[in-house]
């Protein structure tokens, strides 16, 4: 079918959930969209629903949050306090942890499901005013946005008393510069306030005391984009993907030593053996895969046996192994890379990253820095990486938000689970990485 | 040299209308962006005059401009080629393509070209792993993203800045 030419009046029957662009042609257009039966869920929303019946539907539907935690988003939604008003829906889009790429794809492309997700959250929670805080970098991005944003008010799909009701909703971007802590819900808030994005102290949590000290929801893209259809086809229809615990569809991407890499959108529970091998084309130069990381740099390190590959991706089973699926950013590592090399470049990136705000994090990043520039000099002695396993330990359950924590994980891991690359490189320098 | 507020009228109003009126400071990170658009760095006049806007200190502006790693405080090239090097980029020859790309510009990564026209820089992920070589560019009128790239087309890219830059330099002779 030509590109724009999508059948009026007529739906697509699209294979997927979230990335549906890839086979109805032209659907980053309003009418287009529309077309596709977009908005109907909204308007239906707004129309003849009450905010509690649509919080009842996503609940029902078992949907979990898709920004790494995996929170039940449903119920999130109704940790909102109502004695305390406005209340504000905020779209985390800073997508920063190394190896995810999703969430900008979703809003290059499908864009209007996302924002008709955004609106419906925000009516769920009796938001007037939602903002799409994205990554610096995610410029042009962020223009489009405004873009769509402007059409959709002059579409009379936001704006004031929307279909009839007494119900208004403006939507705004804002613009990070450069700061992967700001993907950190609190930090992100901070940042949109206009100060350092540094984590606060919780609690309270945001749901009680958010954006400006409001109540504040805070969800990420991929979980806000699943929701137009949820609220069209039914909670029920949602749960036949996915398993009982993890239901519906998740965008993975897949990096590192692969033959396809991409984003790959498959119910939750799908094997890493079928992502790798079947999806992704398996490894470059048929080399011995050798470790997975499921959450992108914050992963800790997966040995790659028979037992990992069978091991399905959802919120249960990746942790049996160990690990997390996290953002379900999947890096591939093949037997070329040594692992003393990996989490050099890691643990530089937390450092990197760290805010600074608590001691534990910005000093321990710091040391750890030191001690794998050592180590991956080929200079260091095992005494070196017995005090690299010291300084993580140290760190652990003492950061004030998560980053600290992740910055030890694939350190810890990739000493115990991968002892063998570190003892041949404390006896001998040699090259850190082949090259692709 | 005239101000923000001569300059970007219309676009400091729109700016300041996405926020609540009390909550003024949350425009600071969107007119740090203006402020960086003519000269490509925030000038000591300009934190001074956004401060004053927003009714904060002068101080508060500094510190944010030092915290987050899109602004800055010092001219560098006219553009900023990003090289992302993070780990699933490396992966696939990312840190290859920096060290060739600086070599055929004959400088380190960090440095700026003798003309000024190009600062290569060293960053972390761009949420384009999938496409690399990827970098983005920066410059004072924004950000764009540059995928599956080779030090051909990167080369290809910075010879048609020059060609820009020399015919902008002949307007401005004639
Ligand atoms: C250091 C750090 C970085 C994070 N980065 C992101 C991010 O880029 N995008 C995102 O959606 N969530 C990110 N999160 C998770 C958010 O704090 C938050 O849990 C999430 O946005 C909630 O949305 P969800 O319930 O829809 O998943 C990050 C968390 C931490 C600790
Ligand atoms: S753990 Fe690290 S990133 Fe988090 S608050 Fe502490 S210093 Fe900042
Ligand atoms: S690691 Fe380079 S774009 Fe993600």
């Amino acid at each position: 079918m030509a590109v724009g030419k999508a059948p009026k009046n007529k739906a697509t029957q699209s294979k997927y959930v979230l990335l549906r662009h890839r086979d109805i042609p032209g659907l980053d257009q309003l009418e287009v969209y529309q077309n596709q039966g977009g908005f109907k869920a909204f308007r239906q929303c707004v129309a003849s629903m009450k905010p509690e019946e649509v919080t009842e539907v996503v609940k029902a539907s078992g949907l979990r949050g898709r920004g790494g935690a995996g929170f039940p988003t449903g119920m999130k939604w109704s940790f909102m306090d109502k004695n305390s008003w406005p209340h504000y829906v905020v779209a985390n889009a800073d997508e920063s942890e190394p190896g995810t790429f999703k969430d900008r794809e979703i809003m290059e492309n499908n864009p209007f499901q996302f924002l008709e997700g955004v609106a419906i959250a925000a009516y769920a929670v009796g938001a007037q005013a939602a903002y799409i805080y994205l990554r610096g970098e995610f410029w042009q991005l962020a223009h489009q946005l405004d873009q769509r944003i402007a059409e959709m008010e002059s579409a009379g799909l936001l704006g004031d008393r929307l279909f009839g009701s007494q119900y208004s909703l403006r939507l705004y971007t804002h613009l990070g510069a450069g700061a992967y802590i700001c993907g950190e819900e609190t930090a992100l808030l901070e940042s949109i306030e206009g100060k350092l994005g540094q984590p606060r102290l919780r609690p309270p949590f945001p749901p009680s005391y958010g954006l400006f000290g409001k109540p504040t929801v805070v969800n990420n893209v991929e979980t806000l984009t699943n929701l137009p259809l949820i609220l069209e086809r039914g909670a029920a229809w949602y749960r036949t993907m996915g398993t009982e615990k993890s239901p519906g569809v998740k965008v993975f991407s897949l990096s590192g030593r692969v033959n396809r890499p991409g984003n790959y959108e498959l119910p939750l529970g799908t094997t890493f053996r079928e992502l790798i091998f079947e999806h992704g084309g398996g490894i470059p130069k048929d080399k011995q895969i050798k470790a997975i990381m499921a959450a992108g740099a914050s992963s800790a390190l997966i040995v790659a046996d028979e037992r990992a590959l069978d091991t399905p991706m959802d919120y249960e089973s990746v942790p049996a192994l160990g690990a997390q699926l996290g953002s379900a950013s999947v890096i591939v590592i093949d037997e070329t890379v040594s692992i003393d090399w990996l989490i050099n470049k890691t643990v530089h990136f937390f450092k990197h990253e760290s805010c600074g705000k608590c001691t534990p994090c910005r000093e321990g990043t710091f040391w750890m820095m030191r001690l794998t520039d050592r180590i991956a000099s080929g200079e260091a002695k095992w005494d070196d990486v017995e005090l690299l396993r010291e300084v993580a330990n140290q760190m652990k359950g003492k950061c004030l938000c998560a980053l600290g924590e992740f910055s030890i994980e694939a350190v810890l891991s990739g000493i115990d689970r991968f002892r063998a690359d570190f003892e041949s490189r404390v006896k001998a320098p040699s090259r850190l990485v082949e090259t692709a | 040299m005239s101000t923000l507020q001569e300059k970007y009228p219309a676009e400091i109003q729109a700016i300041l209308s996405k926020y609540p009126v009390e909550q003024a400071r949350a425009a600071v990170m969107p007119l740090l962006y203006l402020a960086q658009r003519q000269e490509g760095f925030v000038t000591k006049g300009t934190m001074n005059e956004i401060a004053e806007l927003l009714s904060i200190s002068v101080t508060d502006v500094a510190s944010i401009v030092g915290f987050y790693t899109l602004y800055y405080d010092q001219p560098g090239g006219k553009r900023r080629i990003q090289v992302c090097n993070d780990l699933p980029c490396a992966l696939r020859g990312a840190q290859e393509f920096l060290d060739k790309l600086c070599d055929n510009l004959g400088i380190r990564v960090g440095e700026t070209t003798a003309d000024g026209l190009v600062t290569v820089e060293s960053v972390m992920c761009l949420a384009g792993c999938d496409k690399a070589p990827v970098f983005q560019v920066q410059t004072g009128e924004g950000l764009s993203y540059h995928e599956n790239q080779s030090v051909e087309s990167a080369m290809a890219l910075v010879e048609s800045w020059r060609k820009d830059a020399r015919s902008s330099q002949d307007a401005d002779k004639k």
